[in-house]
Order: structure tokens, then C-alpha cells, then sequence
């Protein structure tokens, strides 16, 4: 009888429309992030998080009106992360019915207003997103840096230290992105999230880079994750989240089924 | 149609526990105030609560809503849920020591540093994610809720009672902790029911059908 590891599938949304291609045949629309998360909630997701790529700022209130409706009929934690810039974009989304924001390049630019973010509303509704990149060479002794934009921009900050920081700050949770795995379909970078994992006193969520089942659960056993995230493995349908909790089972690990 | 409401004193979102309260009876009307005549006409009561322990208190004070709970908590159904559970009991070590409303006898601690599971591993505090649930006895609150469901945490601090017959259910992280409450009309919980899918919407249901007695 322990804390269950969590599983957590992620949508991205732009101008409040789901992109990066779902493909649920039985689904109604495929875009509609509404119908996509009440699905995720029937299979057992134990959490979902919603990544806004909305560029334009005009637009940005599609993602409230996503959350709220989402809020309205899915009761389990919801996160939003993406152009999370200030103290009213954060309490705009907790009002609309999120739990956690997701706080990215923000927190590289000013990391006191993670500090302030967390006095404000509390640690644990601050979700510090690390994106972050090997940048040892082979023979070397393993480091990461973290990295904006995409991934495209270093900053010289190492990652290890970065996300002690972040939690000193007051982050209540990590979610660690491998750069160098995002999109591969290889599986996470573990020994960047277990370095993460044991360096911080909070909950770490792995990502970037699962393509099938025993990645979750090697994020877990190696890498030492609280929680797994993933988008595309679940949006086309390959696996349900009921398959990916059975799978982490399987191997051992306390799920909720 | 009865009522039910949602104590409001600013202390952050309260549109997900409105919105489950609405999903688990549809039949009752959720009202969300601040008001202390519309609390003290309602049939049943809940006080949610996010954050630190010295706003959630200083808040309660300076509204006045600390003795309209107090109130509350002599006569009908009171539930409460997660910081609005820890500001029931006497006192709370959180913020270098805060005095809460003394509803329920006993304290408020944090969880010990570098816990470790039975693996060695670092256990992660805040104490996040789905944990179980052990009812200790029956009460209309557990009605239709297996034993050992799971819900939905999020804290660092628990309740420590002083008396051990108002635990209604406890969950281990990793020794046990007390994550429900009971004391006749007032029932509590650490974890959020509003946050717990099924089971969770089962439990505002039942209290949402509570006569106040065991």
C-alpha cells in the first residue's frame, strides 16, 4: 500500500483546438479538447495537463475557456502550462478550474517570480518546467543544461542545479523535458531524470522521447520519476492509458487501476 | 431542495469543488458565498482551502467567518477538505506555529524529513498524487467507496488528533497518517474529493445526503 505512480497524458492546444494530430477513430473530434480529456478520464489518467501553444497573446483566452469547460466535467488535477507569464495568467487559470501551472521560460528569465508565484498561490500549484540538454561529451562525467526556446537556446545553467534552485524557490513539482529525446520515440533520457529525481526533495514528472509501454515504466524503475508524461503514444491510439498502467503493473509498480 | 454551502473567503479557486458538488447531486442547489447569514441558513457546509495555514486563519479572523464556522460546527453537516480539515484542529506547526479554530482537539505537524520507502528510495514531500484510503469504521460519509481507494493528495502537513476515535480513515506515506476525520455532524479529509474522479464524487455525495449523525 503505497502512493501510486501517476500517469499523465498531455495535449497540446493551439487557439484552443488540439494539435499535433489526435487520432481517436471513435472520436467524435478529433480537435476538441474537451471530448479528448473526458476520454482520458474514463481510461484512468491520473492527471492531465494542457500545453498552450496559442501564439499569438490576443488568443491566449481560448485555453481558460478550454480549462473551464474541462474543469466543469472532469474531476481529476488539470495543469496548464505555456506563456505563463505573470501572477494574473496564473490566477486566471486557477480560476477557470486548473490545479497546477506549468511555468517555463518565465522562470529562466526571472526566477524570483517563482518565488513569488509560490508565496502568492501556494507550492502546490507551481509546476517548474525544466527543458534540458546533454552537454557533456562521451567519456565525460554526465551533465545537462538547460535550454529555451524549442531547445534551441542554451543558457549555461545547469540543469542539476537549476532544479535545487527552483524548488528552494518554491516549485511544489518538476517536469523535466529531455531536449535531446523530445519527439525521438526512443524513451526518456534516465539518467537525466534520475540525476533530477534524487537531487530534489519534490515530485519529478519525466518526459520527452516515450514510444511504447515499458518507457513509462522504465522512467519510473530507473529513472526514479513520481510521474511519467506522454502525448503522442496515447493521442494516436497506439495504447490506451489502461494498457500503460496495466504494463508499469506488470513490472512492479504501484498504479491506480 | 436543500442547500449546500461552499464557504468562500478568498483563499483561491473554488470552481472545481462547486462544480463536483453540482456533478455528485445535481438536486441541490451550491451556493458559494462569504455571506454569513446565506452559511448559516444552509443545510450543509463545506470549507475547502489551498495555501498556508497563517492567510487561511488570518482570512477566517478578520471575516468573521471563524465563528460562523464555529457555529456551523455545533449544528449541521460540516465538511471539510484539505487546509479547511488542518484549520479544524487546535493548532498547526505550519508558519512557526498557527492557532486554528480548536473544532477538533489536537495538532497540525509536518512530515518528516528523508522519508524513505521500504526500497530506499526518497519519499517526495509535498505528498503528491493517489494514495489509499483505509476506512477505520463505518460511517454515512464511506457509504458505496471500497475499502483502500484510492484519492487524489496534495500536503505536507496532517493532522495529529488527540483523541484516535475521531480518525475515520488513515493512509500510509510511509507510516499511516490521519487523512479523514469524524466527530459527530463534522467530517474532514485530507485528500480532495473534488480531484478524485469517482470515489471522490461518491463522497460529496454522501455528505451532500448526510443528516448530520453516525
Amino acid at each position: 500500500m503505497s502512493l501510486a505512480k501517476r500517469i499523465i497524458p498531455c495535449l497540446d492546444v493551439d487557439n484552443g483546438r488540439v494539435v499535433k494530430g489526435v487520432k481517436f477513430v471513435d472520436i467524435r473530434d478529433a480537435g476538441d479538447p474537451v471530448e479528448i480529456a473526458r476520454r482520458y478520464d474514463r481510461e484512468g489518467a491520473d492527471e492531465i495537463t494542457f500545453l498552450d501553444i496559442t501564439a499569438t497573446h490576443d488568443n491566449r483566452d481560448t485555453i481558460v475557456h478550454v480549462v473551464e469547460q474541462v474543469a466543469s466535467e472532469v474531476f481529476i488535477p488539470l495543469t496548464v502550462g505555456g506563456g505563463i507569464r505573470t501572477l494574473d495568467d496564473i490566477r486566471r487559470m486557477l480560476n477557470a478550474g486548473a490545479d497546477k501551472v506549468g511555468i517555463n521560460s518565465a522562470a529562466v528569465f526571472n526566477p524570483g517570480f517563482v518565488r513569488e508565484a509560490a508565496e502568492r498561490f501556494g507550492s502546490q500549484c507551481i509546476v517548474v518546467a525544466i527543458d534540458a540538454k546533454k552537454v557533456s561529451q562521451l567519456g565525460e562525467p554526465s551533465c545537462w543544461e538547460i535550454f529555451t526556446h524549442g531547445g534551441r537556446k542554451p543558457t549555461g545553467i545547469d540543469a542539476i542545479e537549476w532544479a535545487r534552485k527552483m524548488v528552494d524557490y518554491g516549485a511544489g513539482e518538476i517536469l523535466l523535458t529531455s531536449m535531446d529525446r523530445d519527439g525521438t520515440r526512443e524513451g526518456f533520457d534516465l539518467p537525466l531524470t534520475r540525476a533530477i529525481s534524487e537531487a530534489v526533495t519534490v515530485p519529478v514528472i519525466a518526459s520527452g522521447g516515450v514510444g511504447n509501454l515499458d518507457h513509462l515504466a522504465d522512467g519510473v524503475i530507473e529513472g526514479k520519476a513520481d510521474a511519467v508524461l506522454a502525448a503522442s503514444i496515447f493521442h494516436f491510439a497506439e495504447y490506451t492509458i489502461e494498457q500503460a498502467k496495466q504494463r508499469m503493473a506488470a513490472r512492479g509498480i504501484e498504479v491506480r487501476l | 431542495m436543500s442547500t449546500v454551502a461552499v464557504i468562500d473567503y478568498g483563499m483561491g479557486n473554488l470552481h472545481s469543488i462547486v462544480k463536483a458538488l453540482q456533478h455528485a447531486a445535481p438536486e441541490v442547489d451550491v451556493i458559494c458565498v462569504s455571506d454569513a447569514e446565506a452559511i448559516l441558513q444552509a443545510d450543509r457546509v463545506v470549507f475547502p482551502g489551498v495555501g498556508a495555514i497563517r492567510d487561511c486563519m488570518q482570512a477566517l479572523n478578520q471575516s468573521g467567518l471563524a465563528d460562523v464556522i464555529l457555529q456551523v460546527a455545533k449544528s449541521k453537516p460540516l465538511l471539510g477538505i484539505c487546509l479547511g480539515m488542518q484549520a479544524l484542529l487546535t493548532d498547526s506547526a505550519e508558519n512557526n506555529g498557527t492557532p486554528c479554530l480548536a473544532i477538533i482537539d489536537g495538532h497540525v505537524v509536518h512530515f518528516p524529513e528523508a522519508l524513505t520507502d521500504t526500497d530506499g528510495n526518497l519519499l517526495k514531500i509535498p505528498h503528491m498524487g493517489w494514495n489509499q484510503v483505509h476506512q477505520l469504521h463505518p460511517h454515512p460519509l464511506w457509504e458505496n467507496i471500497p475499502q483502500d481507494s484510492r484519492f487524489y493528495f496534495v500536503h505536507s502537513y496532517y493532522a495529529q488528533p488527540n483523541d484516535a476515535a475521531v480518525t475515520a480513515a488513515t493512509t500510509q506515506y510511509p507510516d499511516a497518517f490521519t487523512c479523514a476525520l469524524a466527530q459527530a455532524n463534522v467530517f474532514a479529509v485530507q485528500f480532495h474529493p473534488e480531484k478524485s474522479q469517482a470515489v471522490g464524487l461518491q463522497l460529496l455525495k454522501n455528505f451532500l445526503h448526510w443528516d448530520g449523525h453516525v
